[in-house]
Formats: C-alpha cells, sequence, structure tokens
C-alpha cells in the first residue's frame, strides 16, 4: 500500500492552519508524533507563546484494561491555558479516544476560550463525536492495520503502516 | 528466585520491599514519578487513574507524614481513601491483622497500605489476600520502607542526575532503621558504585557489609568526597539504652553540622527522611541551609507514592 509523504502532509497542514493563527494562539502537541508536528508547526508558523505538550496516559480510558502506558512523559503546559485559543495537534485521528483525553487534560489546567484540532492523517472509524479542523489527509485502512508516524535523525517524518499488536 | 512482589509476568503486583527488584521496575517508578510532579503543581491536582478505587491506609503504628502523603497521593489519583489507626480500634478489642484485613477485603477494597512494628507484616498481607487486591508496605519493623527509599532515589536523580559516578552516605542508627535498608538495596541496585554508611558500632547490623557497603565510625572519614547524604533519625526511644551514653555526645561524633559537611563535595545535598531531631543528628543550620533538600523530599514523596500505586493498580 502507497502511504502518502508526510514531509508533504505537513506543509499542507500547515497551510490550512496559517490563516487562523494568530499572536494568541497556542499550540500543544500529542505524544509522541503529536509532539514533533507540533514543534514543526510552532517554528513553520512563528509561533510567539512557548509549545505545549501532552501526555494523556493518565486520562486514558483502558487504563483498567491495560494498565499503565510503558512509557510516560511528562506534560508540560508552560502557558494559562484560561481563556486561551488552542490548537491541539496529533498524528493519527482515529477513534477519537485520545482527543477526549486530551481535551479533559486540558480542563485539568483551566478553561480554554476554544480547542480546535489538527491531524496529519484522519483514518475515520470514529467512537466519540469528536471532528478534527484541519487535516492533512483522509485514509481508509483495514482494521487490523496500525499506521504510525516516525521521525527520523535528521528530523524527517515519514508514515508508516504496521499490523497491529492483538491485545493479550 | 520466586520474588512475592511480582505477578508471573513479572510485573509488580505488590510493594513490599526495595531488596530483589530489578533496576528497571525501580526506573519505571521513578519516570512515572516525574510525570506526576508535573500534576501536582497544577491548580487542579487531580487525575482520574484510580477514580472508583478503595485504598485502605492500614496503621498499626503511628505515624503522620507517611499515612498523610499516602491519603494525598491516593486522593490525587481519585480513589477513596479510608484511614484506620488500628492501634486505637479492632485490634485493642482481641481482632487478629488478618481478620481485621479479611473484613476490609468484604468490603471491597482494592489496595491495602500497611505500617507495622513487626518486620514482615505487609509480607503475611500480600501473602493472604486475594490476587487482584495490592499491598504497598509503607514501613514495617526494622526490614523495609521501599516508598521512603524510593522518594530518595527519585530526589537524588533530581538534583544528581546519574546514579553510575555517586559516593552516597548513610549516616546514623542503621541498626533499627528499616529506611536505611531500603535505600542500601535501591541504591546498588541502581548502579551507585559506593554507598557508605557512618554510624557507631553499637548502632549498625553485624556483617552489614554483605549488603555491599563501606562502613566508617568516623564521621569525618567517612563524608570525605560524597555526593548524598542521607542521615537517619535517631530514635529517641533508643536514647536511655546502653547502646548510646547521650544525645549531646552522639550530636558531637554524629550530628551533622556546616563543619562536617565542608567535607563532602562542595555540592552535596543533604537529606533525611523525617522527623528531624535537631542538634542530635543534624543541626538546624544544615536542616535548613542551601544543601538541604529535605522538604524537595516531602513533595517528590507524594508523585512516587502516586507513581507506585498507578503501576500496582494498572498490574
Amino acid at each position: 500500500m502507497n502511504l502518502p509523504d508526510a514531509e508533504q502532509l505537513l506543509a499542507e497542514l500547515t497551510d490550512k492552519i496559517r490563516s487562523d493563527v494568530t499572536k494568541d494562539t497556542v499550540l500543544v502537541g500529542i505524544y509522541t508524533g503529536g509532539v514533533w508536528l507540533a514543534e514543526r508547526l510552532h517554528k513553520d508558523l512563528e509561533c510567539t507563546p512557548p509549545l505545549g505538550t501532552l501526555d494523556v496516559s493518565f486520562y486514558r480510558d483502558d487504563f483498567h484494561e491495560i494498565g499503565l502506558h510503558p512509557q510516560v512523559k511528562p506534560s508540560n503546559i508552560p502557558f494559562e491555558v484560561e481563556g486561551r485559543h488552542i490548537i491541539l495537534i496529533d498524528d493519527v485521528l482515529y477513534t477519537g479516544r485520545t482527543i477526549r483525553a486530551a481535551i479533559n487534560e486540558l480542563f485539568d489546567y483551566g478553561r480554554p476560550a476554544s480547542i480546535r484540532l489538527a491531524a496529519l492523517v484522519d483514518r475515520g472509524a470514529r467512537e466519540m463525536p469528536i471532528a478534527a479542523n484541519y487535516v492533512g489527509a483522509d485514509m481508509v485502512l483495514p482494521e487490523d492495520k496500525m499506521l504510525a508516524l516516525e521521525q527520523k535523525d535528521n528530523g524527517k517524518l515519514s508514515l508508516n503502516l504496521y499490523d497491529k499488536i492483538s491485545p493479550e | 528466585m520466586n520474588n512475592p512482589q511480582l505477578n508471573k509476568d513479572g510485573k509488580l503486583q505488590h510493594l513490599l520491599t526495595t531488596e530483589g527488584l530489578p533496576a528497571p521496575i525501580l526506573l519505571k517508578i521513578l519516570d512515572t514519578a516525574e510525570s506526576f510532579v508535573g500534576v501536582t503543581q497544577r491548580d487542579i491536582k487531580k487525575v482520574p487513574l484510580l477514580r472508583g478505587k478503595s485504598i485502605f491506609n492500614l496503621f498499626f503504628e503511628p505515624s503522620t507524614r507517611t499515612r498523610t502523603t499516602f491519603e494525598i497521593a491516593a486522593k490525587r489519583l481519585s480513589a477513596d481513601v479510608v484511614n484506620l489507626n488500628i492501634a486505637a480500634s479492632s485490634q485493642s478489642k482481641g481482632e487478629t491483622m488478618l481478620d481485621t484485613v479479611n473484613n476490609l477485603s468484604a468490603m471491597n477494597a482494592d489496595m491495602f497500605i500497611v505500617r507495622h512494628s513487626q518486620s514482615g507484616a505487609a509480607h503475611l498481607i500480600a501473602r493472604h489476600v486475594r490476587p487482584e487486591i495490592h499491598v504497598i508496605n509503607a514501613g514495617d519493623g526494622r526490614h523495609a520502607h521501599p516508598t521512603q527509599a524510593l522518594l530518595d532515589m527519585f530526589t537524588i536523580r533530581r538534583y544528581k542526575h546519574d546514579f553510575h559516578n555517586l559516593r552516597v552516605a548513610i549516616v546514623g542508627d542503621i541498626l533499627h532503621s528499616r529506611v536505611a535498608r531500603s535505600q542500601i538495596h535501591a541504591l546498588t541496585t541502581l548502579g551507585v558504585p559506593e554507598v557508605r554508611v557512618i554510624s557507631p558500632k553499637t548502632l549498625l547490623p553485624t556483617k552489614v557489609e554483605r549488603l555491599g557497603v563501606h562502613v566508617y565510625h568516623d564521621m569525618e572519614q567517612g563524608l570525605k568526597g560524597v555526593d548524598v547524604v542521607l542521615m537517619l533519625r535517631l530514635q529517641n526511644e533508643r536514647m536511655l539504652g546502653a547502646r548510646l551514653p547521650s544525645a549531646e555526645e552522639y550530636f558531637k561524633y554524629y550530628g551533622l553540622t556546616q563543619e562536617k559537611l565542608a567535607l563532602a563535595k562542595h555540592d552535596a545535598i543533604v537529606m533525611h527522611p523525617g522527623p528531624m531531631n535537631r542538634g542530635i543528628e543534624i543541626d538546624s543550620a544544615v536542616a535548613d541551609g542551601k544543601q538541604s533538600v529535605i522538604l524537595p523530599q516531602v513533595t517528590f514523596g507524594i508523585a512516587v507514592r502516586m507513581a507506585v500505586m498507578t503501576i500496582l493498580a494498572g498490574n
């Protein structure tokens, strides 16, 4: 299966977001792929406020089934969330459960004025009433495949497809 | 060797002691605690991880700080916490410890946090409870106090970043100290190349060298060039026995003063598990000085206990 070029999708996504970014807009990336994208967007869109990062492990709805994610990174929101216009960034939008967790976590920092969502790829199959405001590409993928964004040593991003590991 | 703390998948089922726990498990607790430090600094210091879980603080021995930090940690994970001061309840009416545990299990407890004056109490409870219940040892006799040792390791890593090039000195009453035992096991497992114990002969367990530590009876010698000084509480109740002549004399030889601390590295940190006896094991000028990280230890203790509870509940 031919996968789109992640770098080209990111360029298109950047253009779609650009006109909506004001000096008060803050970007928040979701670990891991969303943070790589957010770092690039933050630079290319010349955002002034610092970049936020979220690890939603403490807010996931499957903790009681699968336990804690093996590698939890600290979330870092280095600005006041209260009253801010936030763009949340993730690599692959799928069931919507990660975004639900991320929104819940953001509200524990304060009440934002608005939250918009940007995703590099929307692969459909939503299980929550969540939609992205900005999408690089829509893709339909078999259920047993996992789409992952990866970053090479030189910083270049690429999309890769894997067989989903069935839960134990 | 069968480790009663681990389940059949090698994951942490109970936390009873740092002895025999593999480094990756210790490091995972420390790494997870890093994320909880961020949570405890927010306006809303709560995450929904243990919503609906019931955690029982079973304290058969008095404790304020440890019980409070476990309670805060559990509440910040959204669990329901019940504090039982057993010394003042059923046991005084003649109920056995395991009957108390059975009754609380029948109330659908998910986790027990156990403090007991008898070594092995938490271990006994862990072997007794149903497999879905987790047990955390919050101090048993002279044996172990693993969450204290883990928060100490967390604090050391925060300030010193790497365990592999450190000299660490543990000073005081090693003989009666469950904290010291848990610290020694954690430090050696995490790769600290030189762990020293500094203590009068009367307050040192026999053959303590077998734990991989270097013994010093002279505090000036022992503090030379160390990166971390771990002070222990001199338990007042031991002062009257034959082990020590007087508090004044103990302070003279084993109390941490600015002059003695100057023999350690200039950026050495000073830690103490509390409660402190000022003027007995530590001088106020050191306890409140710029090298002291005693209050950060308390703050990190909550994040570390949140991490332990979360990892246990998830396994």
